[in-house]
Order: structure tokens, then C-alpha cells, then sequence
């Protein structure tokens, strides 16, 4: 990074900080901050995606799509989503793989389950064998934004149902009053109200969301706590910048890091549930506080 | 093996009591199944020693935080809001790293005439290690519920206390502190759910399983490993999760009953079970 770094046993005091902190694996580091953050943009509205999906299917009239709904939002609950986080990911690995095979590699008939084994022929790997790294990273990070998405959705369908549920029903009447159709009365008139009575559900599902992305790790992503122990761990004499074992250090890092997020998050949804609220001197407000 | 032969070899298996060797090849359903349901007798001991302590401590750590004292007040909330404000999983990796850092031999604390060796090695065990961040971690989150409760009781009780001469700490054992429950109740059982479920975590988090005694997880995948097959050991652990729920809301709602005995049926408030979140 600078100059005087060619050699870094020369180094001493605040130039060899300088140096160690920039290393090329140190800026891995620190893009796998925004690997977290990539993560967090990228999982809300998709999980919002899954919640409305779900909430909508739990309130359908058709019974087999109710009963999806009812039945997608139940099972994360009683569970530990750990479970889930290991789950799905390795579950939607082998189906993709399994489909593949099917389609690709039609002339193989021994079968895939191979007493403990799962075999698929190359050309049904994924990502396939030859594929670059980057190709491998995105891969996995998929897999897990979308177990993600499943677990923070089913949570999320449960406050959306309960806030759609919330909306006073003299308005719908009122609509139906006036003659709107069904779905322009969800659109002009549930929808809008119903962000007062969610918003302190969904702040509180954003925070444990933030919290779950250390989870990453576990799924075989490069984030932050994969570096942390990576660059923590103890460095010998055969390292360019040895040091000791420093891992406590870099994981108190990360804790602030985690810190500032919730603390941010709370000052902008505090902002949020003023401005949601206006016009509606009952809602919100109260609710806001005990969640 | 049959299941009552597994049953024999594997049931307290985790706990270091029967066949030594795990099962290894022609795994059957029945070694699965009992030999993860022994690992939850782990996460069973982390839930109920943390709850347990977890409980003491955080009606102290409410307290502290609703003192006017600005010296009791200041470190409560600034534990509360640490332990609340990042994820249980770095708190564990924090902790252990922490813990490897005390010197092996152990910490020499002086008395004046002696000095006694602490020995500081059994802290980066499960057993205690992991146990300690559980409680800590549990406290604050159970001394924000009953926090939140305390500013809840009615002030009208309070003043009918003092009216009949109670005060100081009879006034907050007899009056105070059982509304405080009671309204803290509902919350309080989903925050038991969510410690039963975070003692999933203790598997992941560096502090090793001893001569393969670990907790339901690390057993689950081990036979995902071995099989290759995560349909049946996952789903194992999820149902045994279940049950524990159950059991636990059970539990919590005879204690419910008994803090509201004396309110109208009617008046009694409801548990209502939140899906159980991460934190």
C-alpha cells in the first residue's frame, strides 16, 4: 500500500500498523463488510418479498394456497432457524444438482443416492467444475441469501398478517362504501394504513436479521468472521507481520461494527415511526416502544 | 443394531456413559434418533442453568437500570445494550477468545498471606464457557422484559403500599416485584423459547466437544456427514426442538396461571407464542 512497506521487518511502531493494516488480506477484510451489508440490502426486500407472498397466501380464499401460507409460516416457528440456515442451503444444493442430472446427464442410470453418497455427473455440478472462483463465491452466497430470504419471510408474513389483520375494518367498509373493487381497496386503502402497524414488527425483524449475518459463516461464505479468524490467528516468524494469537481483538471489532448497525437502525426507524404515524394520533407510537 | 440395543448403547452416550465408539458404518434410524436426543440433554442443561441464573440476575440488572443512581443506572443499561445490540454468535467467539487468552498455568490471586491458583482452563470448555456467554446474554435480554415490566406497575399499587406502612423491601417483594412478573410473563416465556434455541448455537461456536460428548447439533452433523444425507438428522433435531417448545410453554403457562390466580379468567392476560427469532 505505501512506499515504505517493501520490507516489513524493518518496520517499527505506527508504520508497521500502517502496513499490517493494509495488507492485501486486510482489504479482503474490510470488503467482507460489505459483503454483510450487500447481504442485509439484498435479504430485506426479498424476505418483505417472501412475507407478502406468505401473508396474501394465508389470507387467500382458495384453501390449498391458505394452507401454503399457513403452513409456510408455521414451520419456522418451533424451530431454531439454525436448522433451517443449515438446511436449506444443502437441500436446494442437492435439489438443483438432482434436476440437472436428471436433464443433462439422461444416459446415466445409476442412481444418484449411492448408499452415502450423492454422485451427479460433471456436467450437473454446481457450479461447474471448471467455473472461476468469483463464480463459486456468488454461488454460495446465493444459496444462502435465499435461506435467508425463507426464514426472515416466514417472519415477516407473520407481522404482515397481523398488520393487515389490524387495519381498522370500518375503512374497508367504508371502501366497499364507495364502491372500490377488493384489490383496489387492499391497494388504496389496507396497504398504506397497514405500515403503521407493522413497522415496529419489521424494526425489529431488521435488527435480528443484522444479528443473523455472522451466521454467514457457518454457511461457507467469506465474511467477516471467516477473516476475523483468518487474520486473528496466530502468526509465526514465517509470516511477513507476526504477531500473536489476536483474535480477541478482531472479533471486539466486529462487535462494535455490530453495535454502530443497531444503533443506527434504531435512530432511523425511531424517524421512521414518527413519520409513518403522522396523521394517525393512536397507532404506532405506543406499539413502537414495546417491540 | 436394534433400537432397544442403540437405545442401551447411545441414550446417555453424550453425558460419556455407555458404547464408546460412535456408530460409523449402516447407520439406522434408531442410533439417530437416540443419539441426538442424548445431545439434548446438553442443550437441556445450558437452557435451564442459564434461565435459572439468567432469571436472578436480570431482576438485579432491571433494578440497576431503573435506579435514579446514575452509578447503578449507567452500567446496566450499557450491558443491557452491549449484550442486546450484537449477535449471541460473535458473543461466543469474543468470549472464547477471551478465555484462551488467560494464562494456562492459571491466575495467581493473592489473599495477603497465601495465594491461591485459579484454575482458568475449564472456562474454554462448553460446559462453562459457553454457559457463561448464555447467561450473560440471557440476562440482558430477560432484564429489558422485566425493565419494561417495572415501569409498567401501577402506580395506584404502589401508593396503596406505602399507604398500608409497607416500604423498602418488603414493599418490593410483596407488591412490586410479583405484578412485575406477571406483566413481564407472556414476554418472558418467548425469551426462554429463544435462550432454548440459541443453545443451538453452542455448537458452532469454537468451544470443542470432549471425547465426542456434544450437544444435539454437533451429533445431527455428524450423521449428515457421514451419510451425506441431511433429510434425517436435521429434521431430527427439529423435531426434538419442538417438543422442548412445547414443554417449555407448558411449563411457563401453569406458572402463568399461578401469577394471575387471583385476576378473573377473563382478565387473565394470554400467552401468545411469538415465532421464535435469532439474535
Amino acid at each position: 500500500m505505501f512506499g515504505f512497506c517493501a520490507d516489513p521487518a524493518s518496520l517499527e511502531g505506527s508504520r508497521w500498523l500502517a502496513c499490517y493494516l493494509t495488507t492485501p488480506k486486510h482489504m479482503a477484510f474490510y470488503v467482507s463488510f460489505g459483503t454483510v451489508l450487500l447481504l442485509l440490502a439484498l435479504a430485506a426486500p426479498l424476505a418483505l418479498a417472501f412475507g407478502f407472498a406468505g401473508a396474501f397466501a394465508k389470507r387467500a380464499g382458495f384453501a390449498p394456497v391458505r394452507w401454503l401460507g399457513t403452513g409456510y409460516v408455521a414451520m419456522v416457528r418451533g424451530v431454531p432457524d439454525i436448522v433451517f440456515f443449515l438446511f436449506v442451503p444443502i437441500a436446494m444444493d442437492q435439489g438443483l444438482e438432482w434436476m440437472r442430472h436428471k436433464i443433462l446427464c439422461p444416459e446415466v442410470t445409476e442412481p444418484i443416492r449411492r448408499g452415502n453418497d450423492f454422485v451427479v455427473c460433471q456436467a450437473a455440478k454446481l457450479p461447474l467444475g471448471e467455473a472461476p472462483q468469483w463464480v463459486h463465491d456468488a454461488y454460495g452466497f446465493t444459496l444462502a441469501l435465499i435461506a435467508y430470504a425463507v426464514v426472515f419471510g416466514a417472519f415477516a408474513a407473520n407481522v404482515l398478517d397481523g398488520a393487515l389483520r389490524a387495519v381498522p375494518k370500518g375503512q374497508i367498509e367504508a371502501g366497499a362504501a364507495i364502491g372500490l373493487s377488493p384489490g383496489r381497496i387492499t391497494r388504496r386503502i389496507v396497504l398504506p394504513q397497514m405500515w403503521v402497524y407493522a413497522l415496529p414488527g419489521l424494526s425489529n425483524l431488521w435488527m435480528i436479521l443484522i444479528k443473523a449475518t455472522p451466521l454467514l459463516f457457518l454457511l461457507g461464505v467469506e465474511d467477516v468472521v471467516y477473516w476475523a479468524r483468518e487474520l486473528g490467528g496466530l502468526k509465526t516468524q514465517a509470516y511477513d507481520y507476526p504477531h500473536p494469537d489476536w483474535r480477541a481483538w478482531y472479533f471486539a471489532g466486529l462487535l462494535v461494527f455490530y453495535l454502530f448497525l443497531t444503533w443506527i437502525s434504531q435512530a432511523g426507524f425511531d424517524r421512521l415511526i414518527v413519520r409513518v404515524s403522522r396523521g394517525m394520533p393512536n397507532a404506532g407510537a405506543g406499539s413502537g416502544a414495546a417491540a | 443394531m436394534s433400537c432397544s440395543e442403540a437405545f442401551q448403547a447411545y441414550a446417555l452416550r453424550a453425558i460419556g456413559i455407555g458404547e464408546r465408539l460412535l456408530p460409523r458404518a449402516d447407520i439406522t434410524f434408531c442410533e439417530q434418533v437416540v443419539l441426538i436426543g442424548s445431545g439434548m440433554l446438553w442443550n437441556l442443561y445450558f437452557a435451564v442453568i442459564a434461565v435459572a441464573a439468567g432469571f436472578c440476575l436480570a431482576t438485579f440488572l432491571a433494578l440497576g437500570k431503573a435506579s435514579p443512581q446514575p452509578w447503578l443506572h449507567l452500567p446496566s443499561r450499557g450491558f443491557i445494550y452491549l449484550f442486546r445490540g450484537t449477535p449471541l454468535f460473535l458473543q461466543f467467539f469474543f468470549a472464547y477468545e477471551l478465555l484462551v487468552l488467560l494464562p494456562r498455568e492459571g491466575v495467581e490471586i493473592p489473599l495477603g498471606l497465601t495465594t491461591i491458583t485459579a484454575e482458568t482452563r475449564w472456562l474454554t470448555r462448553a460446559w462453562a464457557g459457553a454457559l457463561l456467554v448464555l447467561i450473560l446474554n440471557t440476562t440482558a435480554y430477560s432484564a429489558e422484559i422485566f425493565y419494561g415490566a417495572l415501569r409498567a406497575v401501577p402506580k395506584g399499587d404502589i401508593e396503596a403500599a406505602a399507604s398500608i406502612g409497607l416500604a423498602g423491601r418488603k414493599r418490593f417483594l410483596r407488591i412490586v416485584w410479583p405484578t412485575m412478573l406477571r406483566l413481564a410473563w407472556p414476554s418472558y416465556t418467548n425469551e426462554a423459547i429463544f435462550l432454548f434455541h440459541a443453545t443451538a448455537l453452542v455448537f458452532f461456536a469454537s468451544f470443542g466437544a470432549w471425547r465426542q460428548q456434544g450437544d444435539a447439533l454437533y451429533y445431527a452433523n455428524y450423521f449428515a456427514e457421514k451419510t451425506f444425507n441431511p433429510f434425517i438428522a436435521y429434521p431430527i433435531v427439529a423435531g426434538y426442538f419442538i417438543l422442548a417448545t412445547l414443554a417449555i410453554i407448558a411449563l411457563f403457562g401453569l406458572a402463568n396461571r399461578r401469577l394471575n390466580r387471583h385476576l378473573a379468567p377473563e382478565a387473565r392476560p394470554r400467552m401468545r407464542l411469538r415465532p421464535q427469532l435469532m439474535r
